[in-house]
């Protein structure tokens, strides 16, 4: 195996024993991310310089014989929607072109405390607004399985750069899917934490009561270690949660005796791929026969997942996204005549299409005389749905699921046509709303060869369980070994 | 129902292309329409979800703390002049 291909685990043990350093390592991935990202574009900017100083720093420290951590010296990527201290964050918007934060996101203060390494910023929806990260104001990244092919999104470079072994692990942001379904897409792990389990610090906001930043990586051990070093409290993110942290390395355990899995058979109707069906079927198989109890559950408004979520994230995008108006940082357009020339024009120029869109939407949705019937009555069906996930638990330990209903589609199939791309956000939404974990895990391939991905749901900071289940099915099966052709 | 996208524009602070508002409006009439099957449920009498996570007011002590140096912040300002954001004048 070569080195950019290692997991952190992996590269964390051959650190440990010397034979090799995080330099090295720092500079196999700067060579495969050359030799490659010409064709996948998951990369928006490469931090080599701070990258090898944090390696050289690590390396120091290895070389005193002092103890170093799970992720010391690991070359990770980062969304380019984290706020970066010194480090442009764009958010794959003109509109952030040149902003330099003079600040770090809480997660990226933890790694850094963690040491290590950043290899640079990757691309994504604009301000995560989409499901295929051909919504980026910059680039369109490939899907290494297949380069016609979407990456998924909006954490498409995330995902992409993870498969296509240029980083060993990377962080996204989940929003409505926008970690579960790339990396469903892209045939890696991803994970969606609690709501409030990760400070939202310095992540760049999109839909504030949806927002989570989670792990994406190549194995579930990996996602685990992530876990530990970027969840809990944070005083400066009020809706952060004080709940004790396990250690979720303690959670990766072959076992799913007596766990009770529920299957919802409203995710199972009318739209679904028939080869992902039966990748999930047989996963479903193999935790049965595993020991674990399947139950077929009812998660009733399911259905309305897409129109809730439609609602309330570009009702909190609107908003968030008003602070956008040139005068305190990022673009500022030219050629105004005044003030509200210089907010209506910077705002055009800089916003691309799909953010005007839900900018609009959003705004229509609060304004005088809509407001009930919209985001109001939307945010009461968002309480029942609610309620369909805490009745669901009672019975069941995990439910699982399809990530996506199809494996990843060609880049320009859906651009032309917002609902039908919205709707291809139907099994990831529902979590999202109820502010419950889930993980996407591969389970399988098409016959096309394209990743599929199984999706576990957990009740609220259950992730240990995710965990374990889903290390249960990585252990025993091959699919997140398999690596896409791109040589 | 149709949508007066000019108003929501001028609300939102954007400036739409002729295209655009052509486009968008129907793209958005399209995905009203879809949303209006929440209608279908009767909510009357529910409490509305803002939250998925019960959290409550989160106080701190009033205490003063260092924030970020004025120079940094500025730094990264389309304009500003002593210490402060410049926009085009607003009055006259």
């Amino acid at each position: 195996m070569k080195l950019h291909q290692l997991t952190i685990h992996q590269l964390h043990a051959l650190l440990v024993k010397k034979e090799v350093t995080s330099k090295e390592a720092t500079e196999t991935l700067y060579r495969r991310i050359r030799e490659t990202d010409g064709r996948i574009r998951a990369y928006l900017l490469l931090t080599e310089e701070e990258a090898f100083r944090q390696a050289d720093q690590v390396d120091r420290k290895i070389a005193k014989g002092e103890e170093i951590g799970d992720l010391s010296g690991i070359p990770l990527g980062l969304k380019d929607i984290l706020c970066t201290k010194g480090i442009q964050t764009t958010c794959a918007s003109k509109i952030l072109e040149g902003y330099v934060p003079f600040y770090d996101a809480t997660v990226i203060g933890e790694l850094k405390k963690k040491d290590a390494v950043f290899l640079g910023k990757l691309n994504m929806d604009e301000f995560a607004m989409g499901s295929s990260t051909e919504n980026s104001g910059f680039q369109i990244t490939h899907n290494p399985w297949d380069l016609e092919r979407i990456p998924g999104g909006s954490s498409g470079g995330s995902a992409a750069a993870v498969a296509a072994d240029e980083c060993i692990a990377a962080l996204g942001t989940d929003t409505g899917g926008s970690i579960r379904q790339p990396a469903a897409c892209c045939g890696v792990v991803g994970l969606k934490p609690t709501y409030g389990r990760v400070s939202r610090y310095g992540l760049v906001a999109f839909a504030s009561s949806l927002d989570q930043i989670g792990p994406i990586t190549k194995d579930v051990e990996d996602c685990a270690i992530l876990m530990n070093a970027i969840s809990g409290y944070d005083p400066r993110d009020s809706t952060s949660v004080k709940e004790e942290v396990p250690d979720y390395k303690q959670s990766l355990k072959k076992d799913v005796n007596g766990i009770r899995i529920g299957i919802p058979k409203e995710y199972f109707i009318e739209g679904i791929d028939p080869e992902v069906e039966k990748a999930v079927r047989d996963a479903i198989d193999f935790f049965r026969k595993w020991g674990a109890e399947i139950q077929e559950i009812s998660l009733p408004h399911t259905e309305y997942a897409v129109a809730i979520y439609y609602i309330i994230a570009t009702a909190e995008a609107s908003s968030n996204l008003a602070r956008y108006d040139g005068v305190k940082y990022g673009f500022r357009s030219k050629g105004y005549r005044d003030l509200m020339e210089m907010y209506t024009q910077t705002r055009a120029r800089g916003f691309g299409k799909e953010v005007k869109r839900r900018i609009i939407l959003g705004t229509y949705v609060l304004s005088a005389g809509y407001y009930d019937a919209y985001y109001r009555k939307a945010s009461q069906v968002r309480t029942l749905m609610r309620k369909d996930f805490d009745e669901a638990f009672q019975r069941v330990d995990v439910i699982v699921s399809p990530t996506a209903p199809t494996p990843a589609f060609r880049i320009g199939e859906k651009t032309e046509d917002p609902l039908q791309m919205y709707l291809s956000d139907i099994h990831t939404i529902p979590v999202n709303l109820a502010g419950i974990p889930a993980i996407s895990i591969p389970c399988g391939f098409s016959r096309q060869g394209l990743p599929i991905g199984l999706q576990l749901m957990g009740k609220h900071f259950d992730e240990g369980m995710l965990l374990r289940v889903a290390y249960t099915f990585e252990q025993n099966t091959d699919f997140h070994l398999r690596k896409p052709k791109l040589t | 129902m149709k949508m007066d996208i000019e108003k929501v524009a001028r609300l939102a602070r954007l400036e739409l292309s002729e295209e655009e508002k052509v486009t968008f409006g129907s793209q958005l009439e399209q995905i009203l329409t879809y949303m209006e099957q929440l209608n279908r449920l009767d909510t009357s009498g529910l409490e509305p979800t803002s939250h998925a996570i019960p959290v409550n007011n989160v106080f701190r002590e009033d205490e003063v703390k260092p924030s970020f140096p004025q120079e940094e912040v500025l730094a990264i300002a389309p304009d500003e002049e002593d210490g402060h954001f410049k926009v085009p004048r607003i009055i006259e």
